[in-house]
């Protein structure tokens, strides 16, 4: 028999798989003819730095946030020390502030005109700190920047593990802290690869923050590429490049996945028992987090706001107004539509729940592996090519001439918005549609809600906290996207996020805080609906 | 091997354990039973050393491993755990499950000891699989293999059979008790199911609120049980009202029993004497009842359940009051009908009001 509507599920699902595989189509087709010299000036001049650059960048990050993430996931999740529950939330808050801007803050406090520094030459004659602009600097901000997602996967996989696994250890002469090392690190291990391929994922997508850096990437390098060099055909052969490189990670992140469900297998015996740390170790423990949460939140927020304070007065101008839209316009509209189709590819994925539809799904959330800077590139190529078609036709059958029809609209952002973000929408909603069983479906239906009725009177109410997560989720991450918006926004449609880009690359940090506040504390939301939905509180 | 001493234990200010008191010789396998929140299973936990006691002592050997201002780490006690959920490490197979606790042996005697136990438990072709890929029956298996590898002093067992299905469980039940046995090992089992206790143990404490009311064997606890606690909890029966006529006899509706009345009557908090007139509260089995057509007392068939073997009638008396008979299969009498039931108690248990 077939169910009513047998063919949507399908139609929608690959629909949104082929719009994900369109910008990697298009870009990865340009190595079918490659141009041999282009190559080889890549080849020469370009790669080298570029490969150098992203090897050195993805190993140190990589190592940074596995250790922080994994370190402060096992003090909160299974130790006891002074401030520890209030650590376990706060720790989560550096997810608030884009790379790019803690990149800055941490720039304009210690670059040399920088307050740090000055006070440092005028009080103690210390000439020079190691300068920040190098690759150490890149990479410690980004670890500061991105160890919360190591934190917040390896602190589930760690609290999840429950205390009797730990017990059967120790009745078999294992004691607490070995125990650590042979049973909770590796039980925890993929919940921590997990996080980290999330982690480099980012790495490999940032642009904002390696180009305050003036650190050159691949996605500085595509970049430069469209608007400095305008070759479409060498931004396109460096991001199939860069569409390797987040390959191999999709493959570890899936690796990870699989092996997943055996942290959830055995967890009798509810929460395990905190190690209480005493004296010298509570010190260590209450120091280390603290000094995380220092430098990783509060002194940039604090820089952030006294810049801001600064500034407020001379710099908030009627410009404002139009940034602010324009980000919220933004954001509200993509954040809408990514829940849309989230929605529709999790009902297509339950009504037809075949190993070929979980592929397809998988397929079409591939997107938040694919760097922003990639998907502009693969999303503007064939819109070019469409509106020239259009522009031939038109001038073909009338004689005049016409400016480009898609080219340059919303509709280039909002296509590489859904692309990049339908999986931080499809999460919630997938793991929300799956709480609700198929038992309560047929429960539903034997009192007589089918249809419509079953969907407003079972399905939204239970949906609720997870559509408005993954709106949330979505609104933020498209706030704060930069490379889509910088290469893809109509001419002069300036937004909160390419406002900061702007005054960072003139090494304005002042007149860059202000927008940066904005972006922070609007990203604050979801935050919240991330601690409130998860185990961070206890 | 293990004796706890006047152990007490209380969350708080309210009582877990109190004087609680048992000794188990080498090789004999022990059991506390009793329902959910009688303090078993924190009496288990005490034992293995992951909960602190508030007075008394536990030793296990010679040794001393708690009293209330010490505790022996877990680690330390060489005591083995089949935990009930297993709890085996989902990231280890099999033969690394069971070598976990022998990492202070060198690799040959490891592995030799680690074959020596999956022989044991029948699960040498297992050797390489995952947790997850094993029956739950192959799983506590592997539990029991792995808790006595490291060769420990005790084994506690923690309702070890619950989340087998019946069946699984009466034969894994007496397989692992066939295995304690042959290797000689002290075990202490904890269990709210009396067929596992009974298929499992040497001797049983029956468990109540925080209290043991009585430590017996299997047979005791059936047939002379200490207290109405134990009479109820273990077995079933009912308790009809009775009048003490001398010491040897004693009245119920169902007639007068003959016999010894053991102990003269016992009474919850220490047996008072009972004297002629007593009024007493007298257990009786379904075992005690037996169908004779040709016995001129009649009761009425209330309710029945068929168990294959026998039936279990619950009886109405002609003068009130009910009983529970068992009744060969072959019998089947309607519900209403009257049937012929005579006594065959042949030892009085009775319960001072």
């Amino acid at each position: 028999m077939r169910a009513p509507g047998g063919f949507g599920p399908w139609t929608a699902a690959i629909g949104l798989a082929l719009l994900s595989l369109i910008p990697v189509a298009v870009v990865a087709s340009a190595m079918l003819h490659p141009d041999q010299t282009l190559w080889d000036h890549l080849w020469r001049h370009v790669l080298p730095e570029l490969l150098v650059n992203t090897f050195w960048l993805a190993l140190g990050v990589g190592l940074g946030v596995t250790l922080l993430g994994t370190g402060l996931a096992w003090l909160t999740a299974a130790c006891e020390f002074p401030g520890r529950k209030f650590f376990s939330w706060a720790l989560l808050l550096p997810l608030a502030l884009p790379a790019y801007v803690t990149a800055f803050v941490w720039i304009g406090l210690l670059d040399f005109t920088g307050a740090l520094p000055t006070w440092l030459r005028e009080n103690w004659g210390i000439a020079q700190l190691p300068p920040i602009r190098s690759r150490g600097g890149v990479i410690l901000v980004m670890v500061l920047a991105l160890y919360p997602y190591v934190y917040l996967t390896a602190r589930a996989a760690f609290q999840g593990q429950g205390r009797r696994l730990l017990e059967a250890a120790q009745s078999l002469g294992v004691s607490r802290r070995r125990a650590f090392f042979r049973i909770a690190l590796p039980m925890a291990r993929p919940g921590i690869v997990a996080g980290l391929s999330l982690a480099l994922m980012e790495t490999l997508a940032d642009f904002g923050t390696v180009s305050v850096f003036n650190y050159n990437t691949f996605t500085t390098a595509i970049y430069q590429a469209w608007f400095s060099m305008f070759s479409l055909p060498a931004a396109s052969q460096l991001a199939t490049l860069l569409i390797c490189f987040v390959l191999a990670l999709v493959m570890l992140e899936q690796l990870s996945r699989n092996s997943r469900n055996y942290a959830t297998s055995a967890r009798g015996g509810g929460g395990a028992r905190r190690i209480v740390l005493g004296g010298a170790n509570a010190l260590m423990a209450t120091t280390a987090a603290g000094l995380v949460f220092l430098l990783a939140f509060v002194i940039p927020m604090a820089q952030l706001l006294s810049w801001t304070y600064a500034i407020v007065a001379t710099d908030l101008d009627i410009r404002y107004l139009d940034f602010a839209w324009h980000s919220l316009l933004l954001a509200a509209f993509g954040a809408t539509l990514v829940v849309a189709l989230a929605l529709t590819l999790a009902y297509a994925q339950r009504q037809r729940p075949t190993p070929a539809m979980q592929f397809t799904a998988r397929l079409a959330t591939i997107g938040y592996a694919l760097p922003g800077a990639v998907l502009a590139v693969g999303f503007y190529i064939p819109v070019a090519g469409l509106d020239n078609l259009l522009i031939n036709a038109w001038h073909d059958s009338t004689g005049q001439e016409i400016g480009q029809i898609f080219g340059g609209t919303l509709a280039v952002m909002l296509l590489a918005y859904c692309t990049r973000f339908l999986a931080v929408g499809f999460g919630p909603v997938e793991t929300g549609l799956a709480r609700i069983t198929r038992s309560m479906d047929e429960a539903a239906q034997v009192l007589g809600t089918t249809g419509l009725k079953r969907l407003f009177r079972v399905h939204l109410p239970m949906l609720r906290a997870p559509l408005l997560a993954a709106t949330a989720l979505a609104f933020v991450d498209i706030m704060k996207e930069l490379p889509i918006t910088l290469m893809t926004r109509p001419f002069g449609w300036d937004t909160l996020a390419t406002r900061v880009f702007e005054m960072t690359s003139e090494g304005e940090w002042e007149r860059a805080a202000l927008p940066a506040v904005a972006i922070c504390l609007v990203g604050l939301l979801p935050i919240f609906f991330l601690v409130k939905h998860s185990d961070a509180r206890t | 091997m293990l004796a706890l001493d006047h152990v007490a234990q209380s969350y708080g200010s309210k009582p877990v354990l109190s004087d609680v008191s048992f000794v188990l010789s080498p090789g004999q396998i022990g059991c506390l039973l009793g329902p959910s929140g009688c303090g078993k299973t924190t009496a288990l936990r005490l034992i293995a050393g992951f909960e602190k006691l508030s007075a008394g002592e536990i030793r296990i050997g010679a040794e001393i491993v708690s009293y209330p201002s010490h505790s022996l780490a877990p680690e330390q006690r060489r005591v083995g755990l089949v935990f009930q959920d297993y709890a085996l490490f989902p990231h280890l197979n099999v033969e690394q499950n069971v070598a976990f606790g022998l990492s202070a042996l060198p690799a040959i005697d490891r592995r030799m000891r680690v074959a020596e136990m999956l022989d044991l438990v029948g699960l040498g072709h297992e050797a390489a699989a995952y947790p997850h890929q094993l029956s739950g029956g192959q799983q506590q298996r592997v539990a029991l293999a792995r808790a006595l590898a490291p060769r420990p002093r005790l084994l506690l067992l923690d309702e070890p059979f619950s989340n087998l299905d019946v069946e699984l469980r009466e034969k894994l039940s007496l397989e692992v008790r066939d295995i304690l046995k042959q290797e000689a090992i002290t075990a202490l089992l904890v269990t709210h199911d009396q067929h596992e206790a009974f298929a499992m143990a040497d001797v049983i404490g029956v468990m109540n609120r925080g209290v043991i009311q009585q430590w017996d064997t299997p047979y005791n606890l059936y047939h002379q049980p200490a207290n109405r606690f134990v009479a109820d909890f273990v077995g079933q029966g009912v308790l009809l009202p009775g009048n003490v006529l001398n010491s040897r006899q004693v009245e119920i509706a169902l007639g007068v029993l003959e016999g010894k009345v053991d102990g003269e009557c016992s009474e919850e908090g220490g047996c008072v004497k009972c004297e002629k007139g007593c009024q007493v509260d007298v257990l009786v089995r379904p075992d005690d009842i037996i169908h004779d057509d040709a016995s001129l007392l009649m009761a009425e068939v209330e309710r029945k359940a068929f168990r294959g073997a026998d039936f279990l009638y619950t009886l109405k008396l002609p003068g009130g009051g009910r009983v529970l008979a068992q009744v060969d299969s072959h019998h089947n009498h309607a519900i209403g009908e009257r049937i012929g039931i005579r006594l065959g108690i042949d030892h009085v248990v009775a319960f001072r009001k």
